[in-house]
């Protein structure tokens, strides 16, 4: 190992560095253990949700039905904690980390601070994990006033929450650190800002959390008589939804990230994408209110702006990040000499590199399956049609594990060589990883939002009825859906199972990265043709880019089809006024 | 690269390009459009969820649908009664765990002012085939302007989770012509 | 924002920095609109509407 451990004593504060063998930079040491514990927890965590996942998966097949309902719901409850809170937020503080003190080529601050935020994090989803694994407290994760949970499933969030938050101050003060120290020149980059949005919403998120979850604690122990079912419903939502808009924010910043590091991508305007992160920053988090549209209480004014996050100003920073990230990727593509035709800079992108596949994978099917559906379900009258059905979970399985965990799945196959120094260990295993895991999650979806459009309810034990008093029958057609998407569980399930397998051995047992072998530790990346690059075209500013056009304009057309046959099914509805 | 300082540090003033420009322009006023269609819903369309809310104590509520119970009670079914009031009416509804009582019967076409309320926790109304689907609260009591426009047998089966017995907890609404 | 915020040692002398790229590169200040707008649009409003809800005849 190359591990030219140096002392830089700057400001008077001591920090131990490493130099980087693929880059020449500095990676504090400090900042490297932290990226791994919290690395190393969130996929424990996923091993452990997931398996809850294919649980929920096989009792929902009519054929299989593996859990009873009490177990059902309370490994149900189990499953949304542990991968839609305690994964993702783990592996975002290892994001945190890395877009600050290594990027920023900087020393992480306060690394005490952080390690207690990682510890607090960590009895967090211990505890929480326990008391629901207790049975008291089968709430799902939502948690709904007036079912209550023991006490320790609140406090366990909540201890959790100031452990994230901890880490948020970290993060924003290695920022400080980093301008302070002339780390860095100008403005941040790129991938840096999309990790200070996720941030900022993180703040958003975890302190609505706190207002909400200190006093329903209280009220579990007796202090408080009454919480208003509504009122909890408003605030939790500002948390629980916007926590997901946490993913949204770290994940496209992993979307520029990956063909930055293998293709040398760069983005098209910077000011358009920091644009595009700006209307995150102001109206992602208005989002919560897609669980709040058919409640009673709120006009439909508040309904309607606050469902079009102000007017889908932050849709359209989506769709630009949809035009810019495969921009920026195809006009690399054209410069490294890929020129022919409209697509040959895609077909001839690393496919077989699990970091590539992984996060294109992620970004289709999140367009296409999270965010188009994300868009529908969230239309006010729409939602009528799909509230509390399959649809909602078909939805958030496209957007938080089609998008999100695999796009973190793909950027891990680049932190194992560059942070853990260590090789990936069975590379032919690993390239068709995101595609087994990718095709799960892209059929969980689709099939839970099929058995959705016919009327499934969610969190449903037994959508057969066979206790109840007054029979009721699904079409048989939703029975079917149930079925795949209990077939396409199993498919999610190998593929996590192998990321777990493949991670695991290769930061125990893979091979030691150095100077030697760094290169070829992150995957295959695209041979450079520059023969005949440099004469088809300008400068990359005046690059025709006809292959982003044909995918923006395919993917516009789904989305505009997709949204008025919902107009269509909703025209035909009992009327309401 | 997405992953350095930008090159040159007055980023702001580059130009952008014209392909950006028009998606940008596109993506922005599909927005509007999509925000539009909301709006002209409310104003043109008919399946709009109704505002009309009051704050309610569940014994009040269970007391109203008591007597609207017993003033139209037609027969039983599975020994809960069933309920046919007039066209035109106020007509009620509640959740509780793990029923929806009365049942009701309406008559196709006809528009009924329905009452929805929890006497406990919170509650999933989704009406099947149909799928119509409605939040219920505990201290809330939810005015749903309804018409019928189809007619048969019609269920409505919980889809908020509401405890062990939420996967039983169906009820029943018949529309007659 | 402060005149001292745009950077006296780099090499663009002449030419100010805009005012939205000062915005996107104050990170203290787009934590705040970042957690004032969604305080005020969403749970304001929504807090504020749920307290006025008429109490049933």
């Amino acid at each position: 190992m190359s591990v030219a451990a140096e002392t830089g004593i700057i400001g008077g504060i001591a920090a131990k560095f490493r130099t980087c063998p693929a880059t020449g930079l500095k990676i504090d040491i400090a900042a490297q253990n932290l990226i791994k514990a919290n690395a190393v927890v969130a996929i424990v965590f996923l091993a452990v949700g997931g398996l809850f996942g294919l649980l929920v998966a096989l009792t929902r097949w009519p054929a299989v039905k593996i859990l009873d309902p009490d177990l059902f719901y309370l490994v149900l409850t189990a499953h949304g904690l542990d991968v839609l809170l305690v994964w993702i937020i783990f592996f975002e503080m290892a994001v945190l980390y890395f877009a600050s003190a290594i990027i920023l080529n900087c020393r992480l601050a306060t690394p005490r601070i952080a390690w207690l935020a990682f510890i607090l994090m960590l009895v967090g989803a211990v505890l929480a994990n326990v008391t629901v694994l207790q049975g008291e407290s089968s709430v799902m994760f939502t948690s709904y006033v007036p079912l209550k949970a023991a006490p320790n499933f609140y406090l366990s969030l909540i201890v959790f929450a100031v452990g994230a938050l901890l880490g948020c101050f970290v993060f924003l003060g290695t920022l400080v650190i980093a301008k302070d120290e002339k780390t860095y020149e100008g403005s941040i980059p790129l991938v840096t800002f999309g990790a200070l949005v996720a941030c900022i919403i993180a703040i958003f998120t975890l302190a609505s959390g706190a207002v909400i979850l200190i006093p329903t604690w209280l009220w579990s122990l007796g202090y408080i008589a009454h919480i208003d079912t509504v009122m909890y419903k408003l605030v939790w939502w500002a948390m629980g939804h916007s926590s997901q808009q946490i993913n949204m924010a770290a994940q496209v910043a992993i979307w520029y990230a990956i063909p930055a590091i293998l293709m040398g991508a760069k983005p098209l305007s910077e000011k358009v994408s920091r644009m595009a992160f700006l209307m995150y920053i102001l109206f992602l988090q208005l989002a919560s209110a897609h669980h709040m549209l058919v409640e009673p209480g709120l006009s439909s004014e508040w309904k309607v702006f606050n469902t079009s996050y102000a007017i889908y100003l932050a849709v359209l920073g989506s769709m630009i990040h949809g035009f810019s990230i495969p921009g920026a990727m195809e006009a690399a593509q054209r410069a490294n000499g890929y020129t022919n035709g409209v697509f040959e800079w895609l077909r001839r992108a690393p496919w077989g590199n699990p970091a590539f596949a992984g996060m294109f994978l992620s970004l289709v099917l999140f367009g296409f399956l999270g965010g188009i559906s994300g868009v529908v379900l969230g239309t006010e009258q729409i939602n009528i049609m799909l509230h509390n059905t399959m649809y909602v979970p078909g939805h958030f399985h496209a957007t938080v594990v089609a998008g999100t965990s695999l796009a973190f799945m793909a950027l891990t196959y680049l932190v194992v060589p560059l942070i853990f120094q260590r090789e990936i260990i069975w590379p032919r295993l690993a390239k068709w990883q995101p595609y087994l895991f990718g095709m799960g999650a892209a059929g969980i979806s689709l099939f839970m939002m099929g058995a959705g459009t016919l009327g499934v309810a969610r969190r449903h034990a037994d959508i057969s009825f066979s206790d109840a008093t007054l029979s009721f029958d699904y079409p048989p057609a939703a029975f079917l859906m149930l079925g795949l998407n209990g077939m396409a569980g199993i498919l999610a399930a190998i593929g996590g199972g192998l990321f777990v397998v493949i991670i695991v051995f290769s930061v125990l047992f893979g091979k030691k990265v150095d100077a030697s072998n760094i290169v070829e530790a992150l995957g295959p990346m695209p041979q450079k043709r520059v023969s005949d690059a440099v004469h088809k075209h300008g400068d990359s500013g005046t690059f025709h880019l006809p292959g982003t056009y044909i995918l923006v304009a395919t993917f516009f057309s789904a989305f505009v089809l997709y949204y008025f046959v919902n107009w269509k099914y909703l025209s035909e509805l009992w009327q309401l006024g | 690269m997405a992953i350095t300082s930008p090159e040159n540090k007055l980023w702001w003033t580059e130009k952008v390009g014209r392909a950006e420009l028009v998606w940008i322009t596109i993506a922005f006023l599909w927005g509007v459009f999509m925000f539009a269609m909301m709006v002209w819903w409310h104003l043109e369309g008919n399946q709009n969820l109704s505002n009309e809310v009051y704050r309610v104590v569940p014994e009040t509520f269970e007391e109203k649908t008591v007597a609207f119970t017993e003033k139209y009670t037609v027969r039983e079914e599975a020994d809960i009664p069933v309920v046919k009031p007039d066209p035109g009416s106020d007509i009620y509804m509640l959740s509780r765990l793990w029923e929806w009582w009365p049942i009701l019967e309406l008559k196709k076409g006809q528009t009924y002012r329905l009452h929805l309320s929890s006497m406990d926790w919170q509650h999933g109304f989704s009406l099947q085939p149909v799928n119509i689907n409605i939040q219920v609260h505990p201290g809330l009591e939810h005015v749903v302007t309804l018409t019928p426009t189809q007619s048969g047998e019609f269920s409505v089966v919980c889809n908020e989770f509401c405890g062990v017995g939420h996967h039983t907890m169906v009820g029943r609404i018949h529309v007659i012509d | 924002m402060a005149k001292e915020t745009i950077e006296s040692d780099s090499t663009d002398k002449s030419e100010p920095i805009p005012p939205m790229q000062r915005l996107l590169d104050n990170h203290f200040l787009l934590l705040f609109i970042g957690v004032v707008v969604p305080t005020v649009l969403y749970t304001l409003w929504g807090v504020m509407e749920l307290s006025q809800i008429p109490i049933s005849q």
